[in-house]
This record gives C-alpha cells, sequence and structure tokens, in this order.
C-alpha cells in the first residue's frame, strides 16, 4: 500500500516558487519604492475624500514620541529657557512669549520618511528675536535645543538659528499646539526637515559648537535643508 | 485495504493531522505575529500611538517579536513531520490546479476543490507569508540598523515594509477568518486530530500514515 499518492510526493515545487518571488518582489521594492512613492503621493494629493490619509504615506501627520512618556505642560507650568553663551539668560512662560511680536508663516512641511504635508500655518516668535534679546556672545557658534519630554534634542548652527523662516511657534494650523504636535511651543525650522522641528521646546541653549542632536546621532544630516540632504530630492520647502 | 471503511462503526476515531512539535511551531509563531501586529498597530495609527506613547518601548518590542518570528519554524526544521509537512505544502499536483481555478470562479462545490493534506490555497498562503515574513524582517533591520545601508535605503525600506504590512493584515485577516469557520481545522491544530469525516470531505486526496 502507497500511504500517499504520487502527486503529494513529486508535483511541482510551486511553493518555493511562490516563497521565491515574494522575496523578490520585495527586493524590487526597496528598490522601486523612490518612484513608487513619488506616483503615489502623485495619486494621493488629489484625493478629495482623505480617504488615502489612512494609507502608508497618505499624508498628515504622524506621532512620534521617543521618550517613553511626555509630561503635559499648560500656561501655569510651561518655562523656555534661553542660556548658554548669552550676556542675558532669563526663562519665558507661555504669556512672555504670546506678548513679544508674533510672525506666522504658511509653507508645506516635509518629513525625512517621505510624508508631506501642504500649506500648514505656524506662527510664533522669530528665534533670531529671542537671540537678540539674550544677547548672544562672539564665541558662540550653535545652538542646541532640549526638550521636556526628556529625550529629545536639536541643533542649529547659529546662521541657521537667525534666518527669518525660524520660529518658537506657539500656534499650528491657526491653532494653539496641541500636545500630540508637541505643544504648548515646539521649534519650527521651515527650510528643514520636520526633526528639526524639535517638539515640546523647553530649552535653548547658545554653544560654541554644533552638538548633534537624536536623529543627527543616528544617522540623519545635521544640516537638514529639504531637497538638499538625507540622500533626497524633495521640493524645498522654504 | 483502508480503516476509513469502517468508519461508520467507530464514529469517534480520529485521525492524526499534526505532531505536538507541529502545533507549537504554529502557536509559537502565531503569538509572536500577534505581536508584532498589535505594536505595529500602536505605532501605526495615529490614534493608538497617541493612546499608548511610549514609542521607544512599542519599537523594542516590535524588533524583538519581529526577529524571534522565523524560530520557530527554523527550529522545527529538527522535526521529520514538520519537514514532511513542509514538502507538501512545497509541491502542487494536477488537482491544485483544479482547486486554484474553482477558489477563483468561486464555486464552492466539494467535488470542484480535490485536496490532499493541504489544499492548494493553504499552499500558496504558506509559502507567501513565509516569504513576506523574511521580507519584513530585511526591512525591518534595514530601518533598525540605520548604519547599515544609506539612508535612501531606510526611506525605501520602510515604504516596503509599510505596504507589505498592510497586505499582511488584510491576508492575515483571511487566514484567522477561515480558520474561524472551520472548527474541525482548529481542533486539528489545537489537539493534532481531525475526524475521519472532515478529513474525507476536505482533504480527499490525503492518505494519512495510519
Amino acid at each position: 500500500m502507497n500511504p500517499e499518492p504520487p502527486e503529494e510526493r513529486d508535483g511541482t515545487p510551486v511553493g518555493r516558487r511562490v516563497f521565491l518571488g515574494t522575496l523578490g518582489l520585495g527586493a524590487l521594492g526597496v528598490l522601486a519604492a523612490p518612484t513608487l512613492q513619488r506616483a503615489m503621493e502623485g495619486l494621493t494629493s488629489k484625493d478629495p475624500t482623505g480617504l488615502t490619509g489612512l494609507l502608508p504615506n497618505g499624508g498628515g501627520f504622524r506621532y512620534y514620541s521617543v521618550a517613553a512618556s511626555v509630561p503635559a505642560k499648560n500656561a501655569t507650568d510651561y518655562r523656555l529657557t534661553v542660556g548658554g553663551l548669552v550676556d542675558r539668560p532669563r526663562a519665558y512662560d507661555l504669556a512672555e512669549l504670546r506678548d513679544l511680536p508674533q510672525t506666522r508663516l504658511v509653507r508645506d512641511v516635509q518629513c525625512v520618511t517621505g510624508w508631506r504635508v501642504p500649506g500648514t500655518p505656524f506662527e510664533g516668535v522669530r528665534l533670531a528675536d529671542l537671540l537678540d534679546a539674550a544677547g548672544v556672545r562672539r564665541t558662540a557658534k550653535a545652538i542646541r535645543f532640549t526638550c521636556f519630554d526628556g529625550t529629545y534634542t536639536e541643533s542649529l548652527t547659529l546662521d541657521q538659528a537667525r534666518r527669518p523662516d525660524v520660529l518658537v511657534a506657539l500656534r499650528m494650523q491657526d491653532k494653539g499646539i496641541g500636545h500630540d504636535h508637541g505643544g504648548p511651543v515646539r521649534l519650527y525650522v521651515a527650510p528643514m526637515y520636520f526633526y528639526k522641528s524639535a517638539k515640546w521646546l523647553s530649552g535653548i541653549t547658545v554653544t560654541d559648537r554644533v552638538e548633534p542632536g537624536y536623529w543627527e546621532n543616528l544617522g540623519y544630516d545635521v544640516d537638514a535643508w529639504v531637497g538638499r540632504s538625507n540622500g533626497r530630492t524633495d521640493e524645498p520647502t522654504s | 485495504m483502508s480503516p476509513r471503511a469502517d468508519a461508520p462503526a467507530r464514529p469517534a476515531a480520529r485521525i492524526r493531522r499534526f505532531s505536538r512539535a507541529e502545533r507549537w511551531i504554529h502557536r509559537t509563531t502565531a503569538a509572536l505575529m500577534g505581536v508584532c501586529v498589535v505594536t505595529a498597530a500602536v505605532l501605526y495609527i495615529p490614534q493608538l500611538a497617541v493612546l499608548v506613547g511610549r514609542r521607544a518601548l512599542v519599537v523594542r518590542v516590535h524588533e524583538c517579536a519581529g526577529l524571534a518570528l522565523p524560530v520557530p519554524v527554523l527550529l522545527g526544521l529538527a522535526s521529520r513531520a514538520f519537514r514532511a509537512d513542509l514538502r507538501f505544502l512545497n509541491r502542487f499536483g494536477p488537482h491544485d490546479k483544479v482547486w486554484l481555478r474553482a477558489a477563483l470562479l468561486r464555486d464552492r462545490r466539494r467535488a470542484a476543490r480535490p485536496a490532499g493534506k493541504f489544499n492548494a490555497g493553504q499552499k500558496v498562503y504558506a509559502a507567501w507569508i513565509a516569504g513576506a515574513t523574511l521580507v519584513m524582517l530585511g526591512t525591518g533591520l534595514l530601518m533598525w540598523f540605520t548604519h547599515l545601508a544609506p539612508l535612501v535605503w531606510r526611506t525605501s525600506a520602510t515604504f516596503v515594509h509599510d505596504w507589505l504590512a498592510l497586505t499582511i493584515a488584510v491576508v492575515l485577516a483571511g487566514h484567522i477568518g477561515m480558520a474561524l469557520g472551520d472548527p474541525e481545522a482548529r481542533k486539528g491544530l489545537r489537539t493534532g486530530t481531525v475526524s475521519q469525516e472532515w478529513a474525507r470531505q476536505r482533504h480527499p486526496l490525503w492518505r494519512p500514515r495510519p
């Protein structure tokens, strides 16, 4: 008696072909991803239903926090310190920041992972104004940003920090910045990939050299100009 | 010649379908896949991400579960029964073509769906999910160890990882849905044995070793 019919043992090895084919398609997908991603963005940007927002890289903001948990801060307990190589270090609360001259910018937001949100308004105090008020010393070369999530850090050179399109933002999409978007105060570096726009900003320290931030220590570019860094060719945002 | 002829006389007689090792391979793989899916949902769906937070921890759990996902199958290669079933899953006979054509035409008649120990749908699923898991592992490693490859690779790997994750979610839901619709198949994976009646109906060409 034959325990197995011959077709169970000696058929075509289709399983192996499907397996190897899937692997091959995966590798091909990685190679073709930049092209595919651009094509997808072209399609999803014209979608009036917004349903494509549910798909990968379909638009809209993504929530990222690198910390275990982030404390919530509000008008009573939020403080932004400005210190380091300055003549007049000080701390601002939310009301004091709101009393300073505000600048509104409407630019695209570009994430280094590919998603882009068009025409997003940010409003806040120019970083240059805060630096001028603090009196930056001549030995200063750069800024180090720290965040009240306790983990995230960012950096800019002094020249980058003084650009008019770099804000200490208090408002985003024409409303106060909620906790999930990095509120009540976040950095907004319009011409750079969005990881430079540190959320939950709590400290501005003027330094004598650039100290790479959180993502830069993980391989991302320190000078993160949109379209001219990180091996990407996106349309510049500012 | 076959002991199945006297099935009515022994209604409780059951056929061995999976060995203990095979059942544990399926169980641990399913658990690890479940962890991958749940943590992926937390990382991916904004509402869940906000609810759970602790992204670093969730990422670490996801990475560990993903890395461990192929381990049960690799260890299982030591089992003779598992290797024999892999051979059944790999080899397609003429009846599998008939089965696939009937599936495409949505022909649900039993006679239109000849199958050995595994039907053609199960064979295709097994091969595809094995390949897809390795693609997820490869792209996941590129996203994890940023220094392994240039950054543009990482972006591409993210793209493939995201889209394949969505595809796997759909296919996996189908796999689970079909298991939910077939209690005897689930019993086979839980206890290792199935009824003769079920085997004759669902897998008429299967000739189990006594």
